[in-house]
């Protein structure tokens, strides 16, 4: 990738990461999870899905389903810049005023399904696969899941079901922060050898740096996908990327700052100075 | 005409129809054969959350999926898929849940469908469905699969032990008989039981009603007020714990119009059956058509408190 295109993609995701800073406050967000996968939204809307603001509703565009919902800080924090959404309604954040709340739901252009309930939309982005392979298309299907959220059985339900039935034109990408929820994954239920799992299953299987998008360029191409079996790219990513003070914390996926908090995490953002925090850092939800 | 004729002559004539199932396929056994649909015919294996997840899927690109599964594991182990995916989502998808009620016969617990009308109406926008037998359901189902709600149907193929009226509507129940002494109310496989209690008091000289409901939700409020209103003792009769069914739904209507009356229960309480022979485990149960009229009887002799 061109240089200049690299420094585009990072300025971009800057400031989504400011809009998750922002919206981590009054109540607050998931802000760990949304953090780690900025970078993969911001090359998957910019570089590899044809979806904007004026297909949403073409039977042909490419659709990405946000299975791990508490991160739709990262999608809104996106659609207010490329678009989808006025950026002034991020300040709506948590008033009953708008539809942006803690989980993603339909009211919000770009978003194809709700979520929230871990482990459903592997099998809902499944249905639409089928039906645009039924329909002779050729549009992807992206499916985003955390790693905490492969516990849940549905997963795996959706993962015999779609290599059975050959969907080769569906992606599920795992944003792999090795955190779920309050727990590391691999201290809770161990996931790896993750890639091996999902190969023994039938499908196709990368696993890259999610952070680095030269290595996001060369899997998501098209060469890589499709031969009759479903696809999956595992992506590498640190909870809380951005924020030295936050990140790799089981403590920090759930995060209200004070307002003083949000304007020293903006700063650590920027030039790195680490920001003083002195919220409370485990909320259990 | 069959279940399975009519799907397939629905899915024929109208694209938008996809036909699933989490491999049960007695009501499919020639679908997977039949050039012109096998393409739409989805058997996702044993997984009721996928199949649920992927048919909201296909209802997203417009499809409406008709899924099939046992009546018990499509209603409770996808429970959570139907809500969040297709009730949040208001989805025409058409939930065929097969063996409900008493049909599970010897299966034991497990597959025993008893609060299945329960859960179903509880989701905002379900309509649910009980058919009295095959002819009833054939009766039913095009407009239930026409419609844009997602429906929940007790799947149904007894033969009829009398003929049902065509005139069906959504919310409507059939009124086979009025009658001022008792007056059944009752859904899917225990109607031609009731049919023959209520043939039994009649010679004993009872003037006795008897409504099909086939629709619990939305629900006949009109024929539940009007049957109160002019029989000494209405009596809701479903294979189906006595929380949340039909007995339930006739205590909602009578609040709402603010009406009381004398309304009994023939259900299975708090328990679940036992599993056996059919016509076995009706009789143990109080189900068959002299076990319905006794007890219809001893009601009848029992005082009514009035206040």
């Amino acid at each position: 990738m061109k240089e200049s295109e690299i420094i585009a993609l990072k300025s971009l995701a800057l400031k989504v990461r400011e809009n998750i800073i922002g919206m981590s406050t009054e109540g607050g967000c998931f802000t760990g999870a949304s953090l780690s996968c900025t970078d993969l939204f911001v090359y998957l809307y910019k570089n590899f899905l044809n979806v904007n603001p004026t297909n949403l509703t073409d039977p042909n565009r490419d659709y990405l389903f946000l299975s791990k919902g508490h991160d739709v800080p990262a999608l809104y924090g996106l659609y207010a810049e490329i678009g989808f959404i006025e950026k002034s309604r991020l300040q709506n954040h948590l008033t009953t005023d708008d539809s942006i709340y803690w989980h993603p739901n339909r009211n919000i252009p770009g978003v194809e399904f709700h979520s929230g309930s871990l482990g459903h939309l592997p099998s809902v982005a499944m249905g639409v696969a089928l039906d645009c392979r039924l329909k002779n298309q050729t549009n992807k299907i992206v499916v985003v899941t955390g790693d905490g959220e492969l516990n849940e059985g549905s997963v795996w339900e959706a993962a015999l079901v779609a290599a059975a039935y050959k969907l080769d034109n569906l992606i599920l990408v795992v944003d792999r922060n090795y955190f779920q929820a309050n727990m590391a994954t691999e201290e809770l239920i161990p996931l790896e050898p993750l890639k091996q799992k999902f190969e023994a299953f039938g499908w196709n299987v990368q696993e890259i740096d999610g952070h680095d998008f030269n290595q996001l360029e060369e899997a998501f191409d098209l060469k890589n996908f499709g031969n009759g079996k479903p696809s999956m790219v595992i992506a590498q990513t640190v909870r809380g990327k951005g924020l030295p003070s936050i990140e790799k914390r089981a403590d920090r996926w759930f995060c209200n700052f004070s307002a003083d908090e949000v304007k020293a995490l903006l700063g650590e953002l920027h030039d790195n100075k680490p920001a003083e925090l002195v919220s409370e850092t485990l909320v259990v939800r | 005409m069959n279940y399975e004729q009519l799907i397939t002559e629905m899915a024929e004539r109208d694209e938008r129809f996809v036909i699933m199932t989490a491999e049960n396929r007695a009501l499919l056994r020639n679908i997977p054969k039949n050039d012109k649909i096998s393409n739409r015919f989805f058997d996702t294996g044993i997984t009721e959350q996928t199949m649920i997840g992927t048919a909201a899927g296909l209802a997203l690109r417009g499809r409406t999926p008709i899924v099939h599964a046992l009546a018990a594991f499509l209603t409770m182990r996808a429970f959570e898929f139907i809500r969040t995916d297709v009730g949040i989502a208001n989805l025409p998808v058409k939930l065929t849940g097969f063996i409900p009620g008493f049909l599970s016969d010897g299966n034991g617990a497990t597959h025993q469908a008893i609060e299945d009308i329960s859960i179903l109406r509880g989701i905002p926008g379900m309509e649910v469905f009980a058919p009295a037998d095959e002819e009833d359901m054939l009766i039913m189902l095009p407009q239930i699969w026409n419609s844009k709600a997602p429906s929940y149907v007790r799947a149904n193929i007894a033969k009829p032990v009398v003929s049902h009226s065509k005139d069906f509507t959504i919310g409507k129940a059939e009124v086979i008989a009025k009658g001022s002494d008792i007056t059944f109310l009752v859904y899917g496989m225990l109607f031609p039981h009731v049919v023959e209690a209520k043939s039994i008091l009649e010679k004993q000289g009872l003037s006795v009603g008897l409504v099909n409901m086939r629709s619990l939700k939305p629900v006949d409020e009109q024929v539940i007020l009007d049957s109160v209103a002019n029989s000494e003792v209405v009596i809701a009769v479903e294979d189906h714990f006595k929380i949340g069914g039909l007995y339930t739904i006739i205590a909602e209507v009578l609040l709402k119009h603010q009406k009381t009356g004398n309304v009994r229960s023939f259900s299975l309480g708090e328990k679940w059956f036992k599993p056996g022979r059919l016509t076995d485990v009706l009789n143990y149960e109080g189900f068959t058509g002299t076990k319905l009229s006794e007890r219809a009887l001893a009601l009848l002799e029992t005082p009514v408190i009035k206040s």
